[in-house]
């Protein structure tokens, strides 16, 4: 029977010590989604992936992944799935080929299949020149695409990516949203991926879960967690700021005028459908409009709505830092 | 039979990683030489109770040292994997736990080999004479020497978080192992407190074998067959042993 979901969980809960670091989440995510946990270092979105990918058992409640019982049927779910973590995985000995050889030995692929397969992977991400070289001379947007294709390489129905562009250049990491747009758009896989970036859940995601602390705040689409806010902001410059702002407040026009500083600020629900109207009164009072600008709601504003804080993507370090400190550094 | 395709793609990766690295594989031989050729020939006029120098006698327990040496820091190496990450690869993937464990001690237990069979051809400069018969039976004891080997390395790696350990370990496992094991000098003349470590040290079987592999005609500590035995079992509980602590999840 084909499974009704890609990933339902059922009071899925981790905890060390007193720490809970998942809290029971409960969570169903579609055949062919592109799925987002969003959320700050530590809220528990790693934890949460390496339980669907039976690297860790919960401390209670279970999941079931692509119709496969991660408890009982771990070797099952480990066939299905692909995952890049959010840490390099990738030998640096070897060679770019020699990883993708390897992962599919671990994966059982027949030898013909897999000389196949590994062609197409290293053709999906641009990397079939540079196969042959040794991973110690891939820069870090390489690894992390030799990774994506590793993880795609024995076709699984489910995949995972933790933090897919943490530590990327902007350049580096465009290139690899396109790729993972195009996965999406192309195949029929399930993607599940950890960000704290939010231009790239709103990118990237169908649905976003926010987590914080180990708990879903919300799960919406990235559309509908931005008009849920109605938080679009309009600043006006002018250098007749009070007469302008005076005749709005005696219009009534909108109940939220703040006048502060050099501007003046609209919290309206549509923005765009105020703007012609704002202008046209300005005119009549004879008050000339140097600058409107409009501000809609982020995914970083409902993150801020949600848990009442920011979240901050200096948190963040580069996976590879690990890679300078190299012998030095003790775990 | 698909677990087979597993182990090789874990036995190809050591392989090609210890191939990758010439300068260990000449800085390995360096030690086994300087015991030869150096301590060897400073230690000629010991006399002992057969017709054979003392260089020749620790040929088989100084190959039994480049094993010893090469297989546990092997072993040990599995901490660089899980420091930079590929440990987790392998983790995820639907591989049993005894297929890592057997993959790793297999490539393992090849690059101990390629070093011994680097060495063996060095015997005649301190007068030992392999027959073709002896270069068989020495195969697989060396094998089986290291797969042992390989499994203590990944238990101390298992033990200590960082390379930091090291010094201990070196002081307390493998120093140890190899002065009890009668590479270097008869046990038959040894005290008797010595004589009852070296009868607990896996590593005595093995030196014992290799020597009679290597001088056809010693007379062994035990029969030849039960040492192979004790080596062979040796090596089956480490690797059940290696396994049941790959397995325990956080």
């Amino acid at each position: 029977m084909e499974p009704k979901f890609a990933i339902e969980t059922r009071d899925l809960t981790k905890r060390y010590g007193d720490l809970t670091a998942v809290d029971k989440l409960n969570l169903t995510i579609d055949y062919g989604e592109v799925f987002g946990l969003l959320g700050p270092n530590g809220a528990g979105k790693t934890t949460i992936i390496s339980m669907l990918c039976t690297i860790i058992n919960p401390s209670s409640g279970s999941a079931i992944v692509n119709g496969f019982d991660i408890l009982k049927q771990s070797a099952a779910v480990r066939r299905s799935i692909g995952i890049v973590f959010q840490d390099p995985s990738i030998d640096d000995r070897l060679t770019g080929r020699e990883n993708l050889q390897l992962h599919a030995c671990l994966y059982d692929l027949r030898a013909e299949l897999a000389k196949k397969r590994i062609a197409e992977v290293l053709n999906l991400v641009g990397l079939e020149d540079r196969a042959d070289s040794a991973m110690k001379t891939y820069s870090g947007g390489m690894r992390r695409r030799l990774e994506l294709a590793r993880g795609l390489l024995h076709h699984p129905r489910v995949l995972f990516l933790d933090e897919p562009t943490l530590g990327l250049d902007p350049q580096t990491r465009e290139h690899l949203w396109t790729y993972i747009e195009n996965l999406a758009r192309t195949t029929e896989i399930t993607i599940i991926l950890t960000t704290h970036y939010m231009e790239e859940a709103d990118r990237l995601c169908h649905r976003v879960a926010i987590i914080d602390y180990g708990k879903i705040k919300v799960i919406d689409t990235p559309t509908n967690l931005k008009t849920a806010l109605k938080g679009d902001v309009i600043t006006i410059t002018t250098a007749h700021k009070e007469k302008l702002a005076t005749r709005l407040i005696e219009l009534r026009l909108n109940p939220q005028i703040d006048t502060s500083g050099d501007t003046i600020r609209l919290a309206v629900a549509d923005a765009e459908k105020l703007i012609p109207r704002l202008i046209k009164i300005a005119a009549e009072i004879g008050v000339e409009v140097s600058s409107v600008s409009i501000h809609h709601p982020t995914l970083n504003d409902v993150f801020l709505h949600y848990t009442g804080r920011d979240i901050r993507t200096e948190e963040a370090e580069s996976p590879f830092k690990k890679y300078m400190t190299m012998g030095r550094q003790a775990r | 039979m698909s677990e087979l395709r597993k182990i090789y793609g874990l036995w190809r990766r050591e392989v090609l990683r210890y191939w990758r690295e010439k300068s260990r594989i000449i800085s390995s031989l360096i030690m086994p030489l300087l015991w030869l050729l150096v301590f060897g020939s400073g230690m000629r006029g010991i006399e002992l109770s057969g017709t054979q120098s003392y260089q020749t006698y620790i040929f088989p327990g100084i190959v039994a040292m480049t094993l010893l040496f090469t297989s546990v820091f092997s072993g040990i190496s599995i901490i660089w994997d899980r420091e930079f990450g590929f440990f987790k690869e392998i983790m995820v993937a639907p591989v049993s736990r005894t297929s890592i464990v057997i993959g790793k001690a297999l490539g393992s237990g090849t690059s101990a080999l390629i070093q011994g069979f680097i060495l063996l051809p060095l015997s005649f400069l301190v007068g030992v004479h392999l027959s073709p018969l002896s270069f068989v039976m020495l195969i697989p004891t060396m094998i089986l020497i290291s797969i042992g080997l390989v499994c203590i390395g990944l238990l101390i790696a298992s033990m200590i978080t960082s390379m930091e350990g090291f010094n201990f370990i070196m002081s307390l496992v493998i120093m140890p192992m190899f002065f009890t094991s009668g590479a270097l000098f008869p046990l038959t003349s040894a005290p008797a407190w010595l004589r009852d470590f070296s009868y607990i040290n896996p590593l005595t079987y093995g030196v014992d074998t290799l020597r009679w592999a290597t001088f056809s005609g010693t007379s062994p500590l035990l029969p030849v067959y039960v040492e192979f035995l004790i080596l062979a079992l040796f090596a089956i509980a480490m690797i059940a042993a290696c396994s049941y602590t790959f397995n325990i999840k956080k």
